[in-house]
C-alpha cells in the first residue's frame, strides 16, 4: 500500500434482489484529499458508502485501512467508527433536543457522571479551533442546520477519524453556508483527514475537490483529477456517453408529432417549494424537466399536481380555467402524477398489490362508489397482465414486491384512471434495464394513444428517446427549453452544465 | 467571515429552549394560582403548613409523576404505576402486621425492601418485555396494571390496617420548623410540620433531577426518546436505556406506595386508583412530551403541585364535590396541551422555513 | 386468477390465527373443566320473560358494550395509530343524556326513547369531533387527546344529569337492556349485530376501509393519491363516537339507570385490549372488526371461565394479565423472528449435514 493512502476499497461487489448494485468497485482515498464520489441516481454512490460504514455487508471485495494490518471487516456502523470512519449524512442523525456540546460526546462519555465543564470547555475548543460558530451550551436544534452539519463533522473529527464521509452536505444548505462549510473540509484537509464528498452539484465538486471518482450503474467509470476533467466531460462520464460518441448520437425520430390542443397551461404557478414558472404541454406531446438532482425539476411537478401548497398562478385545463389546490383536483381535472420517491409518496407498503393498484380509480369513483371485487379483479388482472408485474398474487402487500413491480404497480394505478396528463417523476429510478426499456415503450405508445406525459429522468438518453420537449433546470430556475435538432446529449449537457460548459 | 468568529463563550446567557418555556409557564401558572388562594381564600393559604400539607398529601403522586417524566422523557408510557403502588401498600400493610419481629428498625427496612422489590420486579418484567421483545409500551403496562390490582385483592379484598406500632411511630413522625409556624388564638406557637415521605418526595425530585441532568444514563434518555435512531447512530445503547426507563420507574412506584403508607398507613384495594393518569397529566403539565426528549422533573413538581392546589382550592370552596375538581384538572391539562401544540407548531414552521429558505438558493 | 383467490383465502387467516388459537384453547379448556359449562337453558326472569340461560349466553350478553366500542375502536386506531382512552366517560355522558332527555319527556315511549337516543348520539359525536380536531387538525397523540375527556368525562356526565346515579324505569328500557318479551335472546346482542351490519355495510357500500388503511399506513401517499387525512381521521372518531353512544345506553339500559362511577368503567382498556388481542397493529394500519370482535369475546370468554373456576370477581384481573401478557408475546416480531430462525436452522441444519457429506 502506498504511504500516502488511508483507505482503499478492491473489487466491491453488492447484489439486491434482481439487481447488482455494486459491480467489482475500486475506490481510493489519500490523506488529506477531498475526493468527489460522482455517478447519477442508481449509480451505486450509496450503496458504496453503507458498505463502507457497515449498514450493508458486501458480498465480495477488500477493504483495508490505513494503520490496520490486513484487511479491515466492517459489520456495523460502530465497526467503522472504531476503524477510523465517520460519516456525516445528509439528514442529520444527531438528537435536535441536546446541546451542541453533548451531541459531541454522547454515546462515547466515560463514567457514570457527566462533568459537563469539562466537556463544554472541550467542545468550546475544538469549535473555535475548527471555526464553527456554535455555542457548547446552545439546544442543537437552534443552530442553522449548516451549523448541525459541523457539529456532526466536529464529532467526528474528535474521534480522530481518517475517513471522513460527507453524503449530500450541502442539500439543504444556502451558499453562505456551504461557502462555511467549504472551509471547514479544506481546514481538516489540512490536517491529513481523508474525505469523501457525495454530492449532485457540479460546481461545488469543482471548488473544493481535488479527485473525482465517477460511478455509473455500479460500475467504476474511473478516477480522475479535477484539472484534468473538465465539467462537461464529467457531465458525460455520469450519463455515460463519451463526448465523441455524443456529438453523433442520432435522435429516435419515430416519435410522433404532438397535436396542436394544449392540454394543460400554467402561467407564474409558484408552491411553498417553487418559484413562479410557466409551462404547458399539449395533446399527445411528451415532454421532459432535466436537470440535476436538487434543480426543481421534481418540485415543478408537485407543484402542477398540487402536491405542494399552491401560492399563485392561472391555470387551464383543456382551454378551461381550474383551481388546482390538491392532488385531488389535479385527479379530476385528468392529471395522473408518479412521485419520485417510491417508498415515501407512492406505495402504500402494507396494503395489497390490488389495493395499490385500484387505488386512484377508486378516489376517482368516489367515497360511496366502491368497485366489486369481481370488477377489481378485472381491472387487476388486465394490468397485471399489460405491464408484466411480477407478484405471487394480487393479495401480495406491495411492500415485498421489487422495486421495478412496486413502479409498475404505481403506473398502472395512474393508467387505470385513464388520465389526459401524466407526470412520472423517475419512474425508471433504481429498477433493472429490461423494465426501463418496458416503461420507456409505453410511454411512447401511451402518447400515441394522445395522452399528454411528462417525463423526468436522471438518465438523459431516456429522455431522448422519448421526450419531444426537454425543459432543463438549473437552481430552480428554467434555463432552457429543447425542441427538435436541439436534442442532442451534448447540448443537453451543455444546457445542464451552463457557463461552465464552454471551459 | 469565519475569522472574526470568537472563542465560544462559556458565560452567554442561552436562550429559553421551548421545554424551559414550558416550565417556567407551569411554575408561573402555580405561583399565580397560589398567590390568588392566599387573597381570594386566605385563612390556611396564608400559612406555610398549607403548602407543607399539599406536599404531605400529595407526596406518593409527586414521587410517581417524576417516575413517568422519567419514562415519557424516554420516549414511552407506564400507566401501571398506580396499581403498583396498590399493590405495595397492601403487601407491606400485610407484612407489618404479620412479621413479628419485635426490633421495629428492621422491621421498617424489611418492609421497604419488600416495597422496592415489588417496584423492581415490575420494571424488570415490563422492561424486558418492552425494550427487548418489541411489545407496545401501552399494553405490557396496561397488562401490568391488571396484575397489580388483581395481586392486591388476591392479598385482601378488605381494607387492612397497619398495626404495627414501630411503623405508627414512624408515621407520626415530622420534621418540625417553628419559624415557619404561626401563633394560634390562644398565644401557643404551632410549628410547621412536614410529613417524612414529604422529604422523601422532595429529595426524588432533587435525584431524578441530577440524575437526569448529570448522569451519563439521564442524557441517554434524553437522547434515546429524542431520536430513537440517532441515539443509535451515536453510539448508545438503544435498548438498556429503555430498559432502565422502566426499571427506575418501576422502582420509584414501589417507594411511592412505601411513602403512601407512611401517610396513610391502611391498604385497600382502591389506592391509588388512576393516579397513573394524575401523574401523566402532572408531567403534561410540568412540560413534558408525550413524543419523548423533551421534559424536566421540576417542571414535573410544579405539574403535580398545580393539580394538589386545585384539589385543596375546590376542597376548601363551597364547590367541594369531587367533580369539580376533575372538571378543572380536565380543563387545566386541555389548556396546557393546546400551549404545547401551539409552542411546538411555531417551532415545526421555523424549522420547515428554515430548509425552504435554504432550498430556494 | 383461481391461484390469486386461493392464496388470499389462506392470507386472510393470518392475523385472526392467535385470537382464533386463544378462543380454541379456551373452549377446549372450558370443555375439560366442565363440560356443563356450556350447558344452556331456558329460564323466567323477574320481568316474566322467559330467557335463555348459560355461560355462553351469558359471556355474549355481557361482551356486548365492550364488542360495540371495540369495533369503533379498531377503526381510530387503523386510521391514527393511536387509541382513544376516554370511551368509557364518553359512553357515560351518552348515558347521562339519554336518561336527562327521557326525565324530560312526559312518558316514555318508543318516539321519545328514540329522539333520547337521537341526542345522546349527536353530543358523544360532538365529543368524539373535539378529540379527533385535535388528533388530525392540532396533530396530538390520540392518547394524550382524549386523556382529558378521560379525566373529567365521569364529571361531565354527572354535572348532566345533578345527581349520583338516576333511574329510569320503563318496559321499552328493560327490553332494550335485557330482553324483549317474547324473545329469548338477551338485546343486547342484537345490538352487536346491528352496529356490526351497520359497518359491514359501510365497508360494502363506501370506500371507508381502503381510505382509512391507505392513511393508516402511508399518510403522505394517501394524499398524493386524493384521499384527505384529516377527513378520514375525523369521520374514524364519528363512527366511534356512535359506537360509544349505542354502548352507553346498552348500559344505562341494562341498569335502568346511570352511574358515573360504574357505567362502563376500564372499558377503555378492555377495548383496546380487544384490538390488540385481535391482530390489529396498535400502530395503525390494516385492520380486521372481525378480530377485535373476537377479543372481546375473549377477554368476556376469560372472564366468565374465571368466575366459573370461583375465582374471586376482584381478583381476575391478575390473570387476565397474565394470559394478555402470553398473548401478546406470542405476537412480537422478536418472538416470531427468533422461533422462525429456530425452526429454519432446525429444519435446514439437516439439510446442510446431508450437502456437507455431499
Amino acid at each position: 500500500m502506498q504511504g500516502d493512502v488511508v483507505l482503499s476499497m478492491r473489487g466491491i461487489c453488492k447484489e439486491f434482489p434482481g439487481t447488482k448494485a455494486l459491480k467489482n468497485v475500486d475506490f481510493t482515498l489519500r490523506r488529506g484529499e477531498i475526493h468527489a464520489l460522482m455517478g447519477e441516481n442508481g449509480a451505486g454512490k450509496s450503496t458504496l458508502i453503507k458498505v463502507l460504514t457497515g449498514v450493508y455487508e458486501k458480498d465480495g471485495g477488500s477493504i483495508h485501512v490505513d494503520g490496520i494490518e490486513g484487511e479491515t471487516h466492517i459489520h456495523s456502523p460502530q465497526d467503522a467508527q472504531n476503524a477510523g470512519i465517520s460519516t456525516v449524512y445528509q439528514e442529520i442523525t444527531l438528537c435536535p433536543n441536546l446541546t451542541v456540546a453533548e451531541n459531541m460526546f454522547i454515546g462515547r462519555m466515560e463514567g457514570p457522571v457527566v462533568h459537563w465543564k469539562d466537556y463544554d470547555k472541550r467542545a468550546a475548543s475544538i469549535l473555535t479551533g475548527l471555526g464553527i460558530p456554535a455555542r457548547p451550551r446552545q439546544a442543537l436544534s437552534s443552530c442553522s442546520l449548516a451549523v448541525q452539519q459541523m457539529v456532526a463533522i466536529a464529532r467526528a473529527v474528535d474521534m480522530n477519524c481518517k475517513v471522513l464521509i460527507l453524503d449530500e452536505p450541502t442539500s439543504s444548505l444556502d451558499e453562505k453556508e456551504v461557502e462555511m462549510l467549504f472551509t471547514l473540509m479544506r481546514d481538516l484537509r489540512g490536517r491529513g483527514v481523508g474525505i469523501i464528498f457525495v454530492t449532485h452539484f457540479l460546481e461545488q465538486v469543482y471548488a473544493v475537490s481535488d479527485r473525482i471518482t465517477v460511478l455509473r450503474n455500479g460500475e467504476l467509470v474511473g478516477e480522475y483529477a479535477v484539472k484534468d476533467l473538465p465539467q462537461v466531460e464529467l457531465v458525460a462520464k455520469m450519463m455515460g456517453k463519451a463526448l465523441d460518441d455524443m456529438a453523433q448520437l442520432e435522435q429516435f425520430d419515430q416519435k410522433k408529432a404532438p397535436g396542436q390542443d394544449v392540454v394543460y397551461e400554467a402561467e407564474r404557478l409558484a408552491s411553498v417549494n417553487t418559484k413562479p414558472f410557466d409551462f404547458r404541454i399539449r395533446k399527445g406531446e411528451v415532454n421532459g424537466f432535466t436537470g440535476l438532482l436538487g434543480s426543481g425539476r421534481s418540485e415543478s411537478v408537485r407543484a402542477i399536481f398540487g402536491a405542494d401548497r399552491v401560492t399563485g398562478g392561472r391555470i387551464r385545463v383543456k382551454g378551461k380555467d381550474k383551481k388546482i389546490a390538491s392532488p385531488h383536483d389535479a385527479m379530476k381535472s385528468g392529471i395522473g402524477y408518479l412521485p419520485e420517491d417510491r417508498k415515501r409518496d407512492g406505495i402504500i407498503a402494507d396494503l395489497s398489490v390490488r389495493d395499490n393498484i385500484i387505488l386512484a380509480m377508486q378516489v376517482m369513483k368516489g367515497f360511496f362508489h366502491p368497485m366489486s371485487r369481481a370488477e377489481m379483479a378485472k381491472f387487476v388482472d388486465e394490468y397485471v397482465a399489460a405491464l408484466n408485474i411480477k407478484t405471487a398474487s394480487s393479495e401480495t402487500p406491495v411492500g415485498s414486491l421489487s422495486g421495478g413491480n412496486q413502479q409498475k404497480v404505481i403506473l398502472a394505478r395512474w393508467l387505470l384512471t385513464h388520465p389526459d396528463y401524466l407526470i412520472l417523476d423517475e419512474p425508471t429510478r433504481g429498477i433493472d434495464v429490461g423494465t426501463k426499456l418496458e416503461i420507456q415503450k409505453l410511454v411512447l405508445k401511451l402518447a400515441e394513444e394522445n395522452m399528454s406525459i411528462t417525463f423526468i429522468s436522471s438518465e438523459i438518453e431516456e429522455m431522448l428517446r422519448t421526450c419531444s420537449r426537454l425543459i432543463v433546470m438549473r437552481d430552480s430556475n428554467i434555463v432552457g427549453e429543447l425542441t427538435g435538432d436541439e436534442l442532442t446529449q451534448a447540448q443537453v449537457m451543455k444546457t445542464i452544465a451552463g457557463g461552465g460548459a464552454e471551459a | 467571515m469565519l475569522s472574526k468568529n470568537t472563542a465560544p463563550n462559556l458565560k452567554v446567557r442561552e436562550p429559553m429552549t421551548d421545554a424551559q418555556l414550558l416550565m417556567t409557564i407551569t411554575i408561573a401558572i402555580f405561583v399565580a394560582m397560589y398567590g390568588l388562594a392566599m387573597i381570594f381564600m386566605g385563612g390556611g393559604f396564608l400559612r406555610t403548613q398549607q403548602l407543607f400539607d399539599l406536599l404531605n398529601d400529595n407526596a406518593a403522586l409527586i414521587i410517581v409523576s417524576c417516575s413517568l417524566t422519567i419514562v415519557m422523557i424516554g420516549g414511552g408510557i407506564n400507566i401501571s404505576v398506580g396499581g403498583v403502588i396498590g399493590l405495595t401498600v397492601m403487601a407491606c400493610a400485610l407484612f407489618l402486621n404479620d412479621i413479628g419481629i419485635q426490633n421495629s428498625g428492621l422491621c421498617i427496612f424489611l418492609t421497604l425492601l419488600l416495597a422496592l422489590g415489588i417496584g423492581l420486579a415490575f420494571g424488570l418484567l415490563q422492561g424486558f418485555l418492552i425494550s427487548y421483545l418489541d411489545i407496545q409500551p401501552f399494553i405490557v403496562t396496561l397488562a401490568g396494571m391488571f396484575l397489580a390490582r388483581g395481586l392486591t385483592t388476591i392479598l385482601s379484598v378488605n381494607p387492612v390496617k397497619v398495626t404495627h406500632e414501630g411503623f405508627l411511630t414512624l408515621v407520626k413522625t415530622k420534621a418540625t420548623i417553628s419559624w415557619l409556624g404561626y401563633t394560634a388564638k390562644n398565644g401557643n406557637l404551632i410549628p410547621a410540620k412536614l410529613e417524612i415521605g414529604a422529604i422523601v418526595a422532595l429529595a426524588v425530585v432533587l435525584l431524578v433531577y441530577l440524575m437526569l441532568r448529570y448522569a451519563q444514563l439521564g442524557r441517554h434518555i434524553y437522547a434515546v426518546g429524542g431520536n430513537q435512531q440517532s441515539a443509535l447512530m451515536l453510539g448508545i445503547n438503544v435498548k438498556r436505556t429503555r430498559f432502565m426507563t422502566y426499571l427506575i420507574s418501576g422502582l420509584l412506584s414501589g417507594l411511592a406506595g412505601f411513602v403512601f403508607l407512611m401517610h396513610k398507613p391502611a391498604g385497600n384495594a382502591s389506592v391509588a386508583m388512576r393516579s397513573e393518569m394524575d401523574a401523566i397529566a402532572a408531567s403534561i403539565i410540568g412540560g413534558t412530551l408525550l413524543t419523548g426528549g423533551v421534559g424536566n422533573v421540576i417542571g414535573t413538581f410544579f405539574g403535580a403541585m398545580i393539580l394538589a392546589t386545585i384539589q385543596k382550592i375546590i376542597a376548601l370552596s363551597p364547590l367541594n364535590e369531587s367533580w369539580w375538581q376533575e372538571m378543572a384538572n380536565g380543563a387545566m391539562l386541555g389548556l396546557f396541551i393546546m400551549l404545547q401544540s401551539v409552542i411546538l407548531s411555531n417551532r415545526g414552521k421555523r424549522g420547515k422555513a428554515k430548509v425552504q429558505a435554504a432550498g430556494r438558493e | 386468477m383461481s391461484m390469486i383467490k386461493r392464496v388470499r383465502k389462506s392470507g386472510g387467516l393470518g392475523q385472526l390465527l392467535i385470537p382464533l388459537v386463544a378462543m380454541g384453547i379456551l373452549l377446549l379448556f372450558n370443555l375439560f373443566r366442565d363440560p356443563g359449562f356450556y350447558a344452556i337453558g331456558v329460564a323466567v326472569n323477574n320481568s316474566g320473560n322467559r330467557v335463555l340461560t348459560g355461560n355462553i349466553i351469558s359471556i355474549i350478553d355481557s361482551a356486548s358494550e365492550l364488542a360495540i366500542i371495540a369495533m369503533g375502536m379498531t377503526l381510530v386506531t387503523a386510521a391514527c395509530g393511536g387509541q382513544d382512552i376516554s370511551v368509557g366517560a364518553v359512553g357515560t355522558i351518552a348515558g347521562s343524556i339519554f336518561v336527562k332527555a327521557l326525565k324530560g319527556f312526559s312518558s316514555i315511549n318508543l318516539g321519545t326513547v328514540l329522539l333520547a337516543l337521537l341526542a345522546c348520539c349527536l353530543v358523544t359525536v360532538l365529543f368524539k369531533l373535539f378529540n379527533g380536531t385535535l388528533v388530525s387538525v392540532f396533530r396530538i397523540q390520540p392518547m394524550i387527546a382524549t386523556l382529558i375527556l378521560f379525566s373529567c368525562g365521569r364529571s361531565i356526565a354527572y354535572w348532566i344529569v345533578g345527581s349520583a346515579t338516576p333511574q329510569i324505569d320503563s318496559p321499552i328500557i328493560s327490553a332494550m337492556g335485557m330482553t324483549i318479551p317474547g324473545i329469548p335472546i338477551p338485546t343486547p346482542i342484537f345490538g352487536v349485530i346491528l352496529v356490526g351490519a351497520l359497518l359491514a355495510l359501510i365497508f360494502r357500500f363506501t370506500t371507508l376501509r381502503l381510505y382509512t388503511e391507505s392513511v393508516g399506513v402511508n399518510e403522505g401517499a394517501a394524499r398524493l393519491n386524493g384521499i384527505n387525512p384529516i377527513l378520514i381521521k375525523l369521520l374514524s372518531f364519528v363512527i366511534l363516537g356512535l359506537c360509544v353512544a349505542v354502548a352507553g345506553v346498552i348500559g344505562t339500559c341494562r341498569m335502568g339507570q346511570v352511574s358515573h362511577k360504574t357505567l362502563l368503567i376500564d372499558i377503555e382498556m378492555d377495548a383496546i385490549l380487544a384490538v390488540a388481542i385481535g391482530g390489529n397493529s396498535l400502530g395503525g394500519g390494516r385492520f380486521k372488526i372481525s378480530g377485535s370482535i373476537l377479543g372481546a369475546y375473549i377477554i368476556q370468554m376469560l372472564t366468565t371461565t374465571l368466575l366459573a373456576m370461583r375465582v374471586d370477581p376482584v381478583n381476575i384481573k391478575a390473570y387476565k394479565a397474565v394470559v394478555i401478557i402470553i398473548i401478546v408475546m406470542a405476537g412480537s416480531p422478536v418472538v416470531k423472528n427468533r422461533l422462525t430462525t429456530l425452526w429454519n436452522r432446525r429444519r435446514s441444519g439437516g439439510l446442510h449435514a446431508a450437502s456437507g457429506r455431499g
